[in-house]
């Protein structure tokens, strides 16, 4: 039972492996050997603006605002590295003070 | 050993993040019954953090191949928008790009998006060493976590906040460097329209399609601001080149004295 269980996971992780890498070398193989068109070369040059967007979104998908405590470690931790950010302009600063003001936040109004 | 200096410091943020959410990863997998070696081989061949996690679920489910393939181009499909802004920076790559193309992943494309290589160095090889630092933490966080998971005492909740950090930080930073705010506030707001009509798991996917027609309808008006903005800076080029013209005849007249 276990080599089949071994034969399955095995595989899916291959698949898993294939379909993943080939997400990332697509555009390459599409677009590598040839002058970048212009709508590629627009995408590439404004899309990092919105996919940091997207991702800072996609990481706070979880908050609940309905029940305690209402997403306010997030938000207050989020807040805080904007505020840091803006004002020293230093990542480590700013990742490392929101971070441990998240973890505080967190773990004494849990 | 002069790229790994200018760019750990650079990738620190992953660090904290890679080496807790791999451990997270690698504790989950050994509570499932797999062991270091299976940790070892996904975090190197598979490398996509949410995908390992719903791995493990998939894994143990028995699901089907053919769900394993399409639940994997639902959950990273956002790749292939890396890809595309990569196109560009990555071409001349050479023999670095087979490899720079695999470590593409959410944190280490927030690392090289934005084309920043500091001075001096040369731009695929500081990628590459920063793919790979990355990719290490990774692999290194999902082995200790299989091995010594199970031993750790400090209450971690809440560290892998770190992940969220970098890309608040990376967002923050663009907003200050660019006067055009129009390609962040369409993220933001399409992802979080999206999120709200679709429900969290099912967000990303019509987000990136919105956002891509967002921008495209924005077109026009983008590359009008932009060249705009660029006739500005060659006026100031032409002064510059004027100035040069001036100074090379002085020169020529010193000549003739």
């Amino acid at each position: 039972m276990t080599t089949i269980i071994s034969n399955q996971s095995f595989w899916a992780i291959v698949i898993m492996s294939a379909v993943t890498l080939l997400l990332r070398v697509l555009p390459f193989l599409v677009f590598g050997h040839r002058k970048t068109p212009a709508y590629i070369s627009f995408l590439g040059k404004y899309l990092p603006y919105a996919i940091m967007g997207m991702l800072v979104v996609y990481c706070l998908k979880g908050i609940t605002f309905t029940a305690a405590p209402y997403g306010l470690p997030e938000l207050i931790a989020v807040a805080l590295v904007v505020v840091l950010h803006v004002w020293k302009r230093n990542t480590l600063l700013s990742i490392i003070c929101g971070t441990v003001c998240y973890m505080i936040l967190l773990q004494t109004m849990m | 050993m002069k790229y790994l200096k200018v760019a750990f410091p650079k990738t620190l943020p992953v660090l904290a993040g890679y080496l807790v959410l791999g451990m997270g990863f690698g504790i989950l997998l050994q509570v499932n019954g797999y062991g270091v070696g299976w940790a070892l081989a996904m975090s190197l061949f598979i490398y996509a953090g949410s995908m390992q996690f719903v791995g493990i679920s998939l894994m143990t489910a028995g699901a089907s191949l053919v769900s394993v393939a399409v639940t994997t181009l639902m959950v990273n499909a956002r790749h292939l928008f890396y890809g595309i802004s990569m196109v560009d920076k990555y071409r001349g790559a050479g023999h670095k790009k087979p490899y720079l193309m695999h470590a593409l992943t959410d944190e280490t494309y927030s690392l090289v998006c934005t084309g920043d290589v500091p001075e001096g160095l040369q731009p695929h090889r500081y990628y590459l060493t920063i793919s790979a630092l990355n990719h290490t933490y990774w692999v290194m966080g999902s082995v200790l976590g299989s091995l010594v998971g199970g031993l750790l005492t400090f209450n971690t909740a809440g560290i892998d906040f770190a992940m969220t950090a970098l890309f608040v930080t990376v967002f923050v930073e663009q907003w200050l460097t660019t006067k055009e705010h129009r390609p962040a506030l369409i993220g933001v707001e399409a992802s979080v329209l999206c999120l709200l009509f679709f429900g969290a798991d099912h967000f990303l996917i019509p987000a990136m399609i919105m956002i891509t027609i967002a921008l495209t309808m924005k077109r026009k008006i983008l590359e009008q601001s932009e060249t705009f903005e660029q006739s500005a800076t060659s006026q100031q080029q032409d002064t510059l080149t004027l100035d040069t013209k001036d100074i090379s005849m002085f020169d020529n007249k010193e000549d003739c004295v």
